[in-house]
């Protein structure tokens, strides 16, 4: 305190003390509010390199103004969510013609994603990615048990009560989505990827979408209180068990039982 | 042992029973009964042991839970279920697994133990199946054990139900709607049964005092009965040296049988127990309380009802243009929910009790049977047996088709269209792998009597020629592989022969065709005298000897 | 039951090499071979080396110990692993463990043990026992023949035809009130299967909330699922629940097969479709939102939503009902009227099948 207190008089302290107080306050800021949404904040130069990105990996599918062709849908109006989820989750780009797109690794950093977005996004009016509030998981558990609840209602037929995932007609499938963040659950119910539908804010709202994803995040971290939970499967799985290991084991206790001592 | 009984405590105390219930003539009788010693004999124990723990773990459940369908909110310890609308047993299913200490542990050796009773029930009868063990005296025994597992399937559909979770409701309304089907009477059926309109709020403690009380009744008693016979008859044994119709060997209950079955009891009771430690089952708090509103993706029955679930999906609502169900004056025939629902488990189980009397029919056999078939002597009943499971299996799988679909990335309509090919064409291939793998075996029985074990060692005679010695089985080896007895075709009758005469004629036949004989001692002799090599040219010195065929009655062609 | 004594030991030398046993009934001994008899009784160690006998007595007694030892770890894990402060699954995991591994080690090791010293050390001589007729001799059944038809004779119940057939028929009709005393398990089916809680002017509201939708909310490929408003305050809410499910889609109304006799009962593209399967009930709630199919979980019977719900898969034979619906003068939607055919499954009285 003595030192910094000594230096104040110094000519240049006061500038020194202003940096500082401008940085705190500056981070403080850019922490505690909730970013705007990247399509809002994109500059032109976003949009630009978007465009590049766009023209190099997508435009060959979607059409050189994202107009669509037989190969791929059109981008005009899915909004910058559709950009996020499908090249977030590594579905886009496709890398071959099949019933549904895989995730894979992802082939972008967050900057380009955000970019494409941007582009995306200054076509058409369209669900933007959601604010940064909406991208966590919360502990609450009223809200966990709603997210449970609303779950169960709007995705379970599909993606199974834990999430663990089901099957669709002729080779599609509905993904797992144990291990998929808060902000790709929220994308996938905002812009209705491939066979999954719509789920607009007026039918599950922003918080809604939260406790979803946060129910979620609760039903595969927190452990199975019963011991190992052969996939989450129900009682096929809890059938092959009894019969791989339960009916196994004791055939064989009766044979050792059946067996001549040496 | 004679300190125990000439202590005077004791004799007094075994004097007071003996002169109230005779005890002394019941320990003469079954103290030093023989039973004889296989691992297979173990199935049925499995299935009479995970019955108790059953009852022991059961009893313990019902402390605890309450069979009601009042609604409430949920106020306890899963905290994603808190303040949602269930039912009371749901919430005192929860409760026992997350508020009482080894409560959910003991949900979990119920519900282990319970598919480990239907599974070991399964096995059992396939043992006793593929070994013969139904036909006389036992016939009214297998009725008896086919019954049981009746009674074992309704046992645990009645108790799969009782939490009143999403999965098991689903089910529920999958049974309303097929006993809706059901022509004429379903829909009253469905309407007494649920008390109304699916679900209502009686069929939960309809089922529970089904489940607890009259159902394990009937098992009980149905086993009783069940092992009253076993010991009347005394146990089947595999043909052995020293083993025959007339014998039983093997150990007296006291104290090789009693201290083998009664450590097998613990054992079957701790695997079940250590399964139950570590593995989830029925995990009821992810499926949430019953509403018949949503559902979760994967909804299957546990795996002794897979198979009617199967059926179901595998048959189709059109047939190309033509429907499965029709209306005839108004009034609607299901045949897509009857057919699969009702019929087929129907013909299965028809088909399982009337067995014993429809091989004794066709084979004419009817003398008392106490040695146990090699699977592989009697190939055409071991193909049907492997077909019905088979048979069995595919329906079970189609159970399975959006499981397997997912994690084998194949669609489900494939699955399903190459499953509804295989319900047809599964059983008949299955029978036909099934006894050609028999005729082998019994091929190789029969070359292994007649020229011994291949030793490896090659052997140059004085001529220049080589053949490889083998070394003669010794009399009780051979004995395994020629104990058993040639058959005999059914003939037509003399005279006018009826329609159900030739019918029974040619399934005679289809029963015996392509049987093989046991060696006889004269083939051994001739193998024998032809040179001490003629195994090099094994084969050729059997005049095809019994795999003659076609039924023409008299295979005896030696 | 009458079994004569088993045979010891020396017995079952006698039996060797016996070849009596072996003629099944009926066949010529020239033609099969004899049944050796029991081989030699094989002794083992434990028989024969006293020392392996003491080793085998050791280990049958550590095995009863071990399982002492799992009884100990099941109440250490009782008192110890209290589940009533900590909530966790943590801890409700390692409760279940420890009182589990515990007690199934406990119960595991008393039959190994078991099984272990009756295989080691008790006597394991192989013995016989002959079996029995099961069927009584001929002086046995003709005695209980004549038992039984004296019997018959002294009651009369022959003779005195009025006697017993007054019997037969007092206990013919005596079942009929057990039966009859079922009737109330339930009411009758009457019509209400033919019946939902819609009908003109009720609102569609979200499951499980009960909140309103309005028009303008079901954007294009969007799902809502629905329940009749006021279905809660209903007698039976589950039940209707059961019948009035309604999955609420908006599709291009160009993609929509056309069906004049539909004219009107979509707004605006918004169509709403029973849930209930028609095949067994499951609820029919997946919807792919490109190939506008609905799937049902339970048995995979497929509808297509651009030929009104027609089945294209699976064993279901008829379409979804649809459900007619149209905006109030406050912009949400309202049903015009009930299904026009009965919702769910089929039943025997159902009628036509459409």
């Amino acid at each position: 305190m003595k030192a910094l207190a000594a230096r104040r008089r110094h000519p240049l302290g006061g500038v020194v003390v202003m940096l500082l107080a401008l940085l705190v306050v500056g981070g403080a800021y850019s922490v505690l509010t909730p970013a705007p949404a990247s399509a809002a904040a994109a500059t032109d130069d976003d949009i630009q390199a978007g465009k590049e990105l766009f023209l190099a990996n997508c435009a060959n599918c979607h059409g050189l103004q994202a107009q669509g062709t037989d190969a791929g849908p059109t981008l005009i109006g899915v909004g910058s969510a559709s950009v996020d989820f499908q090249v977030g989750t590594g579905r886009m780009p496709l890398s071959a013609n099949q019933p549904q797109a895989h995730d894979k690794p992802v082939q972008f950093s967050d900057e380009q994603i955000a970019q494409m977005g941007a582009f995306v996004a200054s076509l058409g009016p369209g669900p933007a990615v959601p604010p940064a509030e909406f991208q966590e998981f919360t502990d609450d558990p009223e809200r966990i048990s709603k997210g449970n609840e609303l779950f169960r209602t709007n995705c379970a037929m599909c993606h199974n009560v834990v999430g663990a995932g089901g099957a669709l007609t002729r080779g599609k499938w509905a993904p797992n989505l144990q291990d998929v963040s808060a902000k790709h659950i929220y994308e996938a119910m905002l812009t209705g990827p491939q066979s999954m539908p719509v789920f607009n804010d007026a039918n599950i709202t922003p918080e809604e979408k939260q406790d979803i994803a946060s129910y979620l995040h609760f039903a595969g971290t927190e452990p199975s209180p019963g011991g190992l939970t052969l996939g989450g499967l129900g009682p096929v799985s809890e059938g092959l068990f009894a019969w791989a290991a339960g009916i196994l084991a004791l055939v064989g206790c009766a044979v050792w039982l059946g067996a001549k001592a040496s | 042992m004679s300190s125990i009984l000439t202590d005077k405590r004791t004799a007094t105390l075994a004097g007071y029973v003996d002169d109230r219930v005779g005890a002394s003539k019941i320990v003469k009788t079954f103290a030093r009964k023989i039973f004889p010693d296989h691992w297979s004999f173990m199935l049925g124990e499995v299935c009479l042991y995970t019955f108790v723990v059953l009852l022991i773990s059961g009893t313990f459940l019902t402390f605890w839970y309450t069979p009601s369908m009042a609604l409430t909110t949920y106020e306890g310890s899963y905290p994603a279920l808190v303040g949602q609308t269930v039912s009371e047993a749901y919430a005192t299913t929860l409760h026992i697994s997350f508020d009482i200490r080894g409560g959910l542990l003991i949900r979990q050796i119920h519900h282990w133990a319970a598919l480990l009773f239907v599974a070991a029930i399964l096995a059992h009868m396939a043992r006793i199946f593929v070994t013969g063990a139904f036909r006389k005296p036992r016939e009214l025994n297998w009725v008896v054990g086919c019954v049981l597992a009746i009674l074992a399937l309704a046992a645990g559909f009645t108790g799969y139900s009782l939490p009143d979770d999403l999965l098991s409701g689903n089910g529920l309304r999958i049974i309303s709607g097929v006993i809706q089907a059901i022509p004429v009477v379903g829909t009253y059926m469905a309407f007494f049964i649920f008390g109304g309109e699916f679900p209502g709020e009686v069929i939960i403690p309809r089922l529970f005092i089904m489940h607890v009380m009259l159902i394990p009744a009937a098992l009980l008693a149905m086993i009783g009965i069940h092992l009253g016979m076993l010991v009347m008859h005394k146990h089947m044994q595999f043909p052995g040296p020293g083993r025959t119709n007339n014998n039983v060997v093997g150990y007296p209950v006291l104290p090789v049988y009693a201290a083998k079955a009664g450590g097998f009891f613990f054992i079957v009771f701790g695997v079940v127990v250590l399964m139950a430690a570590t593995v989830t089952i029925n995990p009821i708090w992810n499926y949430g309380p019953y509403d018949p509103s949503p559902i979760g993706a994967g909804t299957q029955p546990d795996w002794y009802i897979l198979f009617v679930d199967g059926a179901l999906r595998l048959m189709p609502g059109w047939l190309g243009p033509v429907p499965t169900e029709f209306s005839t004056f108004g009034y609607v025939w299901s045949l897509n929910i009857l057919l699969p629902g009702a019929v087929v488990p129907g013909i299965m189980i028809m088909g399982l009790f009337a067995y014993p009397w429809i091989e004794q029919w066709l084979t004419g056999d009817t003398r008392e049977h106490h040695l146990l078939d090699r699977p592989r002597n009697k190939p055409t009943r071991t193909g049907l047996g492997v077909a019905a499971l088979v048979f069995y299996v595919v329906m079970a799988l189609a159970a399975t088709n959006d499981l397997v679909a997912t994690h084998f990335h194949i669609s489900i309509n494939d699955m399903t269209y190459v499953l509804r090919t295989l319900f047809f064409v599964g059983p008949p291939i299955a029978f036909w792998v099934t006894k050609r793998i028999c005729l082998g075996l019994q091929r190789r029985d029969r070359e292994l009597a007649l020229h011994g074990r291949e030793s490896g060692r090659i052997v140059r005679t004085a001529d220049g020629e080589y053949f490889e010695v083998h070394e003669p089985l010794d009399v009780y080896e051979r004995w395994n592989l020629v104990q058993h007895e040639d058959e005999v075709v059914v003939p037509l009758p003399q005279g006018r022969a009826t329609t159900l005469d030739k019918l029974r004629a040619r399934l005679s036949a289809f029963f015996f065709e392509d049987r093989i004989a046991p060696v006889t001692p004269a083939e051994l002799e001739a193998a024998h005298a032809h040179g001490g090599h003629g195994e090099v040219e094994s084969g050729h010195d059997v005049p095809a000897v019994g795999a003659t065929g076609h039924g023409t009655g008299s295979s005896h062609g030696h | 039951m009458k079994d004569s004594p088993t045979t010891g030991h020396a017995a079952v030398h006698s039996h060797g090499g016996g070849t009596d046993l072996a003629a099944p009934e009926g066949t010529d001994l020239e033609n099969r071979f004899a049944n050796p008899g029991l081989p030699a009784h094989r002794f083992r160690v434990t028989d024969t080396d006293p020392k392996a006998a003491r080793s085998a007595e050791r280990q049958v007694s550590t095995i009863f110990l071990l399982s002492a030892v799992g009884t100990v770890v099941f109440l250490v894990g009782y008192f110890a692993l209290p589940i009533e402060e900590d909530k966790s699954f943590e801890r409700l995991l390692l409760s279940t463990l420890v009182l589990g591994l515990g007690l199934g080690f406990a119960i595991f090791c008393i039959g190994i043990g078991l099984v272990h010293w009756a295989k080691t050390l008790m006597p394991d001589h192989e013995q016989i026992e002959l079996r029995h007729d099961i069927a009584g001799t001929e002086d046995d059944r003709r005695d209980a023949a004549n038992i039984i038809l004296d019997g018959v004779e002294e009651s009369g119940v022959m003779r005195r035809t009025v006697i017993r057939n007054s019997l037969i028929g007092a206990l013919g009709i005596l079942p009929i009130p057990a039966v009859v005393l079922f009737r109330d398990l339930g009411p009758l089916p009457g019509e209400v299967l033919r019946h939902s809680l819609w009908e003109n002017g009720v609102r569609l509201t979200r499951d499980p909330d009960g909140t309103p939708i309005r028009a303008a909310d079901v954007t294009y490929g969007s799902v809502f699922h629905v329940i009749p408003d006021g279905m809660e305050d209903s007698a039976h809410p589950i039940e209707e629940k059961a019948k009035a499910a309604v999955l609420l889609i908006r599709i291009q109304p160009e993609k929509v097969q056309a069906a004049p006799e539909r004219d009107g009962w979509d707004y605006d593209g918004i169509y709403a479709y029973s849930k209930i399967c028609t095949h067994v009930g499951c609820p029919v709630a997946l919807y792919e939102q490109q190939t506008h199919h609905l799937l049902c979980p339970c048995h995979q019977s497929t509808f297509d939503l651009t030929q009104h719900c027609k089945v294209i898969f699976g064993p279901a034979k008829r379409p979804l009902p649809q459900l007619p619906i149209t905006v109030d003068n406050e912009g949400y939607l309202v049903a015009q009227r009930d299904f026009p055919y009965p919702p769910g499954p089929s039943y025997w009285e159902r009628g036509e099948s459409e």
